[in-house]
């Protein structure tokens, strides 16, 4: 990848490339993934989910974990291919199971979203209370111009992005007027006004909500189950898996950059000390503005796919507590890591599916997780580490 | 060392009040290129406020600041630091958690090119850009400390006062700014320390040929060893001008410091 740059110069020499730890990290995540999955009964999972949980605790106690993620930051894009590849081998082996590929899916897409909520909170430290909002800005605008334009469809995905910018820029004044807690409250006073707006218009269903058409890829229609030969058949949602993957790739790559330039400095300076930032030139708002800007973008374009996945949305699918789990999931995963958030994302949205009966005491899991890691491990799990502007970056 | 030669920095009635507080009264002040001028006075006399003024920190209450013949009265701060002025905090204000070289890059801000295409699309140029940079902190840091410029990646957070001192001066430096604001550099530090620092900014000043310095100071010793000249601070208005040893033998300079009648 042009990542990379030539091997021989002053800021990349080439040290360890081992390919192993990759390799290792993805398979073993994988055939977790599949076993957690596969597994039905309760006792059983509860006890797959406190085995990792102990093997990774006693594995950081030892450093064996510090060695692995050493090992991994100059094979990221390894990495990354065969996490790519970890999740096609998830979806052929799971290519029946409608209710699996759908939590694929949209795991998936929470990724997506948290990446943009990241770019906002973790990198520039403008804490978005409305994240689930915007999801619902990207799944309503799917929705309207499905319903009444003949947009591609990619260009659909794209508007949702556009919409939850546009409809964000509306929120940056009392945003940018406003500063640390109080920039919060505006959005936790979006997100209220925006679940209620939807509820009272009836052009957009009201409290019933909207049916929203399936994703059509130049007359691929992803509604349909994909069959292979005569008797291998994958259910539709593999198609928005494959989708959501391709739309997750581009992001994530997206926020490895931005964080691996300027700009990201440029972020962080915000987030660290305004004033100093200005005293070097920085112009805040400006720095302010393209990060809750290209935050929103992203989390509208995640929405508007989701959307057209769950092919019916209502006001009760973007609710305050919805953001509040983004929220979590940026802060579970280590402020300003895009690994940590996948990690973070699945932990969130696997669990509660696999553990029926902690179901009905999730939010409850959730804070009580949140309040943990901000006691004892307040950078998240995968804390972020220094800039390296290029993979394998030196000074010397 | 005045001469004919216009003043690079001039501040001409310049008033600053907090409320009914009068930080600045008044202040009639030059500055020459070239200079290493001492700004001192008791703690409250307005050496900081001066500062923040001058840089943009502060909207000015009355006054006119002109800075190489350019009127930069109450302009922001990005375009004050644009101009040529760069500062560093009695409180060092670095990025804890970042590395070295990216708190010296926060203060190389205008030289840097922030083009989203540039930096997300254009990697091979961004690249050049990034390397040519990294040689020019790393050369910069090793006129303070040559071991310090080998460890360009170490986070801010974990390298001792002094250190961060220097990194502090480097951000400044970085853009080669016309004029430097030190804000108290020995705060903080040993007497030790504090010795080296300043061979340190002797060192810079002497590469550095048009390089002017303004510095707030509370060690004496220090003021008499760096500065050619002297501003001294009361209240907010200026009691004395002069070398160190002209002030320091100032009656009313003497007063406000030792409150004798």
């Amino acid at each position: 990848m042009s990542e990379r740059g030539p091997a021989n110069t002053a800021a990349t020499v080439p040290h360890t490339r081992n390919p192993l730890p990759a390799l290792a990290v993805a398979a073993l995540a994988t055939a977790f993934l599949i076993t957690l999955l596969l597994v039905e009964s309760q006792v059983g999972i509860a006890a797959l989910i406190a085995g990792a949980a102990i093997a990774t605790i006693a594995a950081a106690r030892q450093g064996l974990l510090t060695r692995i993620t050493a090992g991994l930051a100059t094979r990221e894009d390894l990495l990354g291919a065969l996490c790519v590849a970890g999740v096609l081998v998830v979806t052929v082996f799971f290519h029946e199971d409608h209710f699996v590929l759908l939590m694929v899916a949209t795991l998936i897409l929470f990724v997506v979203a948290t990446l943009g909520l990241n770019i906002q909170f973790g990198y520039t430290g403008l804490i978005n209370f409305a994240g689930s909002s915007f999801l619902g800005v990207g799944s309503y605008t799917a929705a309207v111009l499905t319903m009444h334009t003949a947009l591609p469809h990619l260009l659909v995905l794209l508007m949702g992005g556009v919409m939850a910018a546009a409809i964000g820029s509306l929120l940056l004044l009392p945003v940018l007027r406003t500063r640390g807690h109080y920039s919060a409250v505006v959005t936790i006073a979006f997100a209220l006004l925006f679940k209620t707006f939807l509820e009272v218009n009836d052009i957009l269903g009201g409290p019933q909500g909207l049916a929203v058409a399936g994703m059509d890829l130049f007359g691929w229609s992803f509604n349909d189950n994909i069959v292979i030969g005569d008797d291998f058949e994958l259910s539709f949602y593999a198609n928005y898996v494959l989708l959501s993957l391709a739309i997750l790739v581009v992001a994530f790559i997206f926020v490895r950059r931005l964080d691996r330039s300027w700009i990201g400095l440029n972020l962080d300076a915000v987030r660290l000390d305004e004033t100093a930032a200005a005293c070097f030139g920085l112009n805040i708002l400006r720095w302010k503005i393209t990060a809750f800007t290209l935050g929103n973008f992203l989390i509208g374009v995640a929405g508007a796919l989701y959307g057209m996945m769950l092919g019916f949305i209502a006001p009760a699918n973007f609710t305050f507590g919805d953001s509040l789990i983004l929220v979590s999931i940026v802060l579970l995963g280590g402020l300003g890591n895009a690994w940590g958030l996948v990690v973070a994302t699945a932990i969130v949205v696997i669990i509660p599916e696999k553990l029926q009966a902690i179901q009905e005491y999730r939010f409850l899991l959730y804070a009580s997780m949140v309040i943990l890691i901000l006691l004892f491990r307040p950078q998240g799990l995968i804390p972020r580490p220094l800039r390296t502007y290029f993979p394998g970056f030196r000074t010397r | 060392m005045s001469g004919d030669a216009a003043p690079l920095l001039t501040a001409r009635c310049l008033s600053k009040l907090f409320g009914g507080v009068v930080a600045l009264d008044s202040l009639d002040l030059d500055v020459f290129g070239d200079d290493i001028l001492g700004l001192i006075g008791p703690n409250g006399s307005g050496k900081t406020t001066f500062f923040n003024v001058v840089t943009g920190i502060y909207p000015a209450s009355e006054g006119e600041i002109r800075f190489d013949g350019r009127d930069i009265t109450n302009l922001s701060t990005q375009a004050i630091y644009r101009s040529g002025i760069a500062r560093t905090f009695q409180r060092s204000r670095l990025s804890l958690p970042l590395s070295i070289f990216d708190n010296i890059m926060i203060g190389n801000h205008k030289r840097l090119n922030h083009g989203l295409w540039f930096n997300l699309v254009r990697r091979r140029a961004f690249q050049a850009e990034l390397e040519e940079n990294v040689a020019t902190a790393r050369e910069l840091v090793r006129i303070f400390d040559a071991p310090l410029s080998e460890r360009l990646l170490d986070p801010v957070g974990g390298i001792p006062m002094i250190d961060r001192r220097r990194v502090e001066i480097c951000r400044s430096l970085i853009s080669k700014p016309r004029l430097l604001l030190l804000d108290e550099p020995s705060a903080g530090m040993t007497g030790e320390e504090t010795r080296l620092l300043m061979d340190d900014i002797l060192e810079v000043k002497s590469r550095f040929r048009d390089l002017t310095i303004i510095i707030v100071e509370h060690e004496m010793g220090v003021i008499e060893r760096i500065t050619n000249r002297c501003v001294v601070l009361n209240f907010g208005q200026k009691i004395a001008e002069g070398t160190y040893r002209e002030v320091a033998a100032d009656r009313q300079v003497q007063e406000a410091y030792l409150g004798m009648e």
